[in-house]
This record gives C-alpha cells, structure tokens and sequence, in this order.
C-alpha cells in the first residue's frame, strides 16, 4: 500500500468520548423501541462483587459473578440466546433497585420477571423450586431433591444449583450440604457465606 | 447450540470511531450522528445472520455508504421547497476551525472522491473493497482518492503556498 500524507484528514481522527457515548445511548433506545435489543446487560458494584446482569425483553436472564467471567457469560448469551447484545442499563433498572434493597437487608425476596432461557428440564425444575426456600433459611440438597419429587437426585440438584443461572435471585446459597456444611457455590464459599451472613443479621 | 459470534457491544465498541469518522467526512458533522444511528441500528438487526468469518468494518463501512446517501436524500427532499438558497451561507466557517475549513474542503469534492477518501483513508477499505462500494474498478477507486486527496490538499494548504 502507498504510504501518502494524509495529514489534511487529521481534524477527524479525533473523536470525542462523550460523542460516542451519547450516540451509544441513542442506540440503546432505538434499538429497544425496534424490539431488537435481544439482551442488554450491566454491571452492578455489590458487597461480593461486581454483578453482571443480563436481561431479555421477558425478564432478567443472567447473574453472574466475576469470577465467572463475564466475558465468557456473555458469550455464552451470544452462542445461547442471540448476538444483539448491549450494554444497556435501563432495563436493568428495577433489578439493580431490588438488588440494592437486597444488599441492604431491606428486601426478602425478588419481584422483577425473570427469563430462565438458559436452563431447561430438571435444572429449571429445581432452579424454580429455589424460589420457595424463605429468606434466612436453609435446606438440604435432599430436602430440595424430594421437593421437587425425586428424592434420589441429590447429586443433579447439586448441578443444577451450580449452573443456576440467576444466582442471589433465585437463592441457590440457601442450599447446604446435609451436614451442614457449605458446599459449592458459583460466586465461591466465602461469597455464599456472606449471603447467608446477611440474611441471618437481617 | 448456534454458533458462536461475539456480543454486537463489542462491535459497537470496536467500530464506533471509525464509522463516525467515515460519516462526517461523507456528512459533515451535524449529519453525522444520524447516519451512525441508522448504521448501527441496521446493523445490528442484521448481525445475527452475518456470516462469522465476514470483515466487520468493510460491512459496516458499506452500511454507512448506504444510510449516508439516505441522510442526503432526506436533506434533498425537505430542501426541495426554498429554491436557490446558497448552501455557502448557511455555514460558513468560523476562522481557523479546522474542522469546518475540511468539511468545506470535502463538501466541495465530487461525491466519487469524497467518498473514496472516507471509506480508504478514514475506514480502512482496501481500493478493491471501495469500488466494491462506489462501483467501477479498483483503479479507478484509488484514483478518485488519490485525487481526492490532492484536492484537499491544494484548497486547505494551497493558500499557503505549501505545492505538491
């Protein structure tokens, strides 16, 4: 290629941030009034973590922890669900509102619709049961296999709870090893025991 | 389980530069935000069916072609009522803004140029991709910037006595 002297162009090469920044939330909106804004998504600063949320038009799809990556989530979402991803926080709003009262020990449970796109059979099956174990209480892998009727199946709610794909919201932390103990937990065992720490405060 | 094509973000956040670049030297600056929306909103409707292995900013690039020669039409129609208003008059440079003395130098180019010169030097398509854009052959693509560059160059510099 020719190397010419392009110089006369170099009033343009300079592109104000703010610019684009504005013209990003232009697109956040078009986008969304053309219901084509598949997923948007934030990140939410919390007491364990920055908080990847993700939510389609239905409800939210995604909580992730750091560790998870959220790089990685994302693209998870892309292969998953669909490509026309943003980072657009306004719909993430009433989710980022219940999660802050949450975190402040002034909400039990979650109101904001949810989209359990990514989970389906069994895994949902238990994923919803989550839902049904109160604020600052516990239960077994076992007790929520023989909820969900199939008391046999400690080990595959042990994996659904793992793969929970909305994980504070949909409290897989209040799930305990039959001894009491811990057990894993997607945001890690120190995280698990500050969100069961807070709810025992409240 | 689809294949796995990156979150459109990324793209956005790749690409935005360059495209409102390519928009403002087509629009000028105050057009330019329009046509960006319009290709990126076109684009992301399209994303999805896009093939994984296609060069972004050449698609991108094209789609910006289209939604600026759009942008210009819209101009054309609503101006299409008050005849014989001097364009000059409306804008006229303030002295020393550089960015406005290039938008006039740009403005004044034969749009094969000015177009060539955005799409090569500012979004980065090979001559073969921009006539793939503007029609005509490669040559003739990098022809039309090479002339349009002189052009620029002459009126921005040429009062000054700066020759090439």
């Amino acid at each position: 290629m020719t190397t010419s002297d392009t110089s006369v162009l170099a009033p343009l090469a300079d592109v104000d941030p703010a610019d684009l920044a504005r013209l990003h939330a232009g697109l956040e909106a078009a986008a969304d009034r053309a219901g084509q804004l598949d997923i948007a998504y934030t990140t939410f600063d919390s007491p364990v973590g920055p908080l990847l949320l993700a939510a389609t038009e239905t409800g939210l799809l995604r909580v992730a922890y750091e560790i998870e990556g959220h790089d990685r989530v994302l693209e998870t979402i892309s292969a998953r669900i669909s490509p026309r991803i943003l980072r657009a926080p306004k719909r993430l709003e009433g989710a980022m509102r219940e999660l802050d009262e949450y975190f402040a020990g002034r909400r039990t449970t979650f109101d904001v619709p949810l989209d359990l796109g990514l989970s389906a059979g069994f895994r949902q099956l238990v994923q919803r049961q989550l839902a049904h174990i109160a604020y600052g209480h516990t239960q077994s892998y076992g007790q929520v296999a023989a909820a969900v009727g199939n008391p046999k199946a400690v080990r595959a709610v042990g994996t659904a709870c793992a793969r929970n794909p909305l994980p504070v919201v949909l409290p897989c932390h209040r799930v305990l090893k039959a001894d009491g103990s811990l057990g894993g937990y997607a945001g890690g065992p120190a995280t698990k025991a500050i969100l069961l720490e807070l709810e025992s405060a409240a | 389980m689809k294949t796995g094509k990156p979150p459109f973000e990324g793209v956005v956040a790749e690409h935005s530069a360059t495209v409102l670049r390519v928009c403002r030297a087509v629009l000028g600056v105050d057009e330019a935000d329009d046509a960006w929306s319009e290709t990126f909103l076109a684009a992301m409707r399209a994303y999805p069916d896009l093939p994984a292995d296609a060069n972004l900013q050449a698609w991108l690039v094209t789609i910006a072609h289209r939604k600026a020669i759009d942008v210009t039409r819209a101009r054309q129609r609503r101006a299409l009522p008050v005849e014989n208003v001097p364009e000059v008059a409306t804008t006229v440079p303030a002295p020393g803004d550089q960015d406005d003395e290039l938008w006039h130098a740009l403005k004044a180019l034969p749009d094969k140029q000015r177009h060539a010169v955005a799409y090569h030097h500012l979004g980065g398509l090979a001559y073969n991709e921009v006539a793939e854009i503007l029609g005509g052959t490669t040559d003739a693509a990098r022809r039309a910037a090479a002339d349009g560059m002189k052009a620029l160059r002459t009126s921005l510099m040429g009062s000054k006595g700066a020759t090439r």
